[in-house]
């Protein structure tokens, strides 16, 4: 009788978890919709034609975001001309020619790291550097590279990871008809490991993408009337505008806000679609 | 394939691979040397003992005061309200996702989780001031239009979702056959993930729980929209408050000359930031390593 009752009681307290998880996991979502939800509404009025085509102002029902939206574009591929290179070609080096030294192993702890490193000492980096050292002013080109510098932990650990995956057989048997290393990596070890490459740089081009707080430590603008027109001008991004709306204390401000984070969360959720389908494809290729 | 590269190309190429991954490393050099260039700066005018121990922190307006302990405290604040809301969050989720979720659900909520976690935390910071704030200004009247509550709550939200992804990772590296040797000896799923499965993968868990407080400390952009700029030595999260980030955040907003102290005051609290994030980061990997189960 005693074991019974127990076993009713343990199998009780399971199925109380298991409701538990479930529902901690759903009410997880739900605040995820909300968030969605809630920008929407207060956004979605105020997202036109009239709002993507003008630029900031003091004044809501004229204010829009081309610059902000042609800062972004700018800041964004520059990012990527510099850092998919560096990024790819640095994780190449990591996993098929460096030896097991020392060396090697302290740069692949030091990525692991620099992944950690919170996003506004990479600004106070760019400030001092970029900015002061080179005098680069608060100009697109700082912003890049300043960007380029925090998303290249990410870039660098999921190569390296895409690379490593590749199977080694694969490698050995180019070797064997007489390949060079370089026309086994070209040929072979880069385009079997491409699928797991570009998910790694999508999620990092998004990341550029959101990031505000290195960019007001670089001293991008918060009011900008103008289309930036080369690397060395000087720019605004959309999350910056976003802030700057967000912190204001009119209403309005706040709705214009939220059109821009609809905009924003617009091209960061096809940029994570196509991240998505991507690997889709290449696990189903496998 | 009529591609032949001659032998000195292919040496050359290796050391422009190399060049690439130095890149790293330079990094890494160039941030510690600069924070402790200006923070050595910073120390000739300011005593560390002041720096460290002062409980008033004032640089911008007099009478001016360096104590760093307010902007501690607002950070703590944060990470402890964060790690209230991610950790539990994210354990259960995880426990959810690995143990009892199908293939199908999984399959749809782990880039739903993705999703969360590539939302800008400049958004959060406006769900914070916009919808959290309000909402806790209904239930308790005397909170503060920027306080600690609200950003700490959005914190969470965000760093949920790589503990709940990390958590997760580490359950479903336990072995099954650990898990049905339990359930054939009769333990109900409860047991087992309360006696096989989370201690199998506390190594996991507990590098999860590291990194999301380290995530928490360098978070910015909510807590300077939704925390407030308030250097405040209190243990009240209904408070304004300021956070070492938000601090930075504020000054770099206006125009500091380089050379000045307040320009060397944003050095001397990224140097405090950064040391705190690497050790906490450099213990989630040794705990990882040191602690890992290893199965055959």
């Amino acid at each position: 009788m005693i074991a019974q009752s127990n076993l009713a009681w343990r199998h009780k307290k399971a199925m109380f978890f298991r409701c538990f998880c479930i529902g901690v996991t759903a009410f997880a979502v739900f605040i995820l919709g909300l968030l969605i939800y809630q920008v929407s509404v207060l956004g979605l009025p105020w997202l036109d034609a009239q709002f993507l085509s003008s630029f900031p102002s003091r004044f809501p029902e004229k204010a829009g975001i081309k610059s902000a939206l042609l800062g972004t574009l700018w800041l964004v591929s520059m990012t990527a001309a510099i850092a998919i290179p560096v990024g790819v070609l640095a994780s190449v080096y990591l996993e098929e020619y460096a030896r097991p030294t020392r060396l090697t192993e302290f740069i692949n702890i030091n990525i692991a790291n620099l992944a950690g490193v919170p996003s506004i000492v990479y600004g106070m980096l760019g400030l001092a550097i970029f900015v002061r050292f080179f005098q680069l002013e608060r100009s697109l080109l700082s912003g890049a590279l300043t960007m380029s510098l925090l998303i290249l932990p990410v870039i660098i650990i999921a190569a390296k990871e895409a690379i490593r995956a590749v199977p080694g057989s694969l490698r050995q048997a180019a070797f064997a008809v007489g390949a060079t290393r370089w026309q086994v990596i070209r040929a072979h070890v880069l385009p079997s490991a491409l699928p797991g490459i570009l998910t790694g740089v999508i999620l990092a081009i998004s990341r550029a993408i959101g990031e505000t707080a290195p960019l007001i430590m670089i001293g991008a603008l918060t009011y900008v009337a103008f289309v930036p027109e080369g690397p060395m001008d000087e720019f605004t991004a959309l999350p910056i505008q976003i802030f700057n709306w967000t912190s204001r204390p009119q209403e309005e401000f706040h709705e214009l806000a939220s059109a821009g984070i609809v905009v924003l969360l617009l091209v960061l959720l096809m940029m994570n679609a196509l991240a998505v389908y991507i690997r889709y494809r290449g696990t189903r290729a496998k | 394939m009529k591609t032949r590269t001659p032998r000195y190309l292919e040496n050359s190429l290796q050391a422009v691979f190399f060049m690439c991954a130095a890149i790293s490393a330079v990094t890494t050099v160039a941030v510690i040397g600069i924070l402790a260039v200006e923070t050595w700066g910073f120390l000739q005018q300011i005593s560390l003992v002041e720096f460290l121990f002062g409980t008033r922190w004032s640089p911008l307006l007099h009478p001016k005061s360096y104590g760093l302990l307010p902007l501690l405290a607002g950070t703590t604040l944060i990470v402890v309200g964060a790690s209230l809301v991610a950790l539990p969050v994210g354990l259960a989720s995880a426990i959810f996702l690995s143990e009892y979720a199908s293939e199908r659900t999984r399959n749809i909520l782990k880039p739903v989780l993705e999703v969360l976690a590539g939302i800008p935390t400049v958004v959060y910071g406006f769900f914070a001031l916009t919808f959290v704030t309000p909402l806790l200004r209904i239930v308790l009247p005397d909170t503060h239009v920027f306080n600690a509550a609200s950003a700490a709550i959005v914190v969470g939200i965000m760093v949920l979702p790589m503990v709940a992804s990390l958590c997760d990772d580490a359950f479903r590296a336990v072995p099954d056959n650990l898990r049905e040797g339990a359930y054939s000896l009769g333990a109900t799923s409860f047991e087992v993930t309360t006696r096989i499965v989370v201690p199998a993968g506390l190594s996991g868990v507990f590098a999860a729980f590291v990194l999301a407080i380290s995530r928490a400390i360098g978070e910015t952009m909510a807590v300077t929209l939704a925390a407030g700029a308030t250097p405040n030595l209190t243990m009240n999260p209904l408070e304004s408050i300021q956070t070492m980030t938000a601090y930075i955040v504020q000054v770099s907003l206006g125009d500091t000359p380089a050379g000045t102290l307040t320009y060397q005051t944003l050095f001397a609290v990224a140097s405090v930031l950064f040391l705190v994030t690497l050790c906490l980061n450099i213990a989630a990997n040794m705990i990882m390593k040191r602690f890992q189960e290893v199965y055959e």
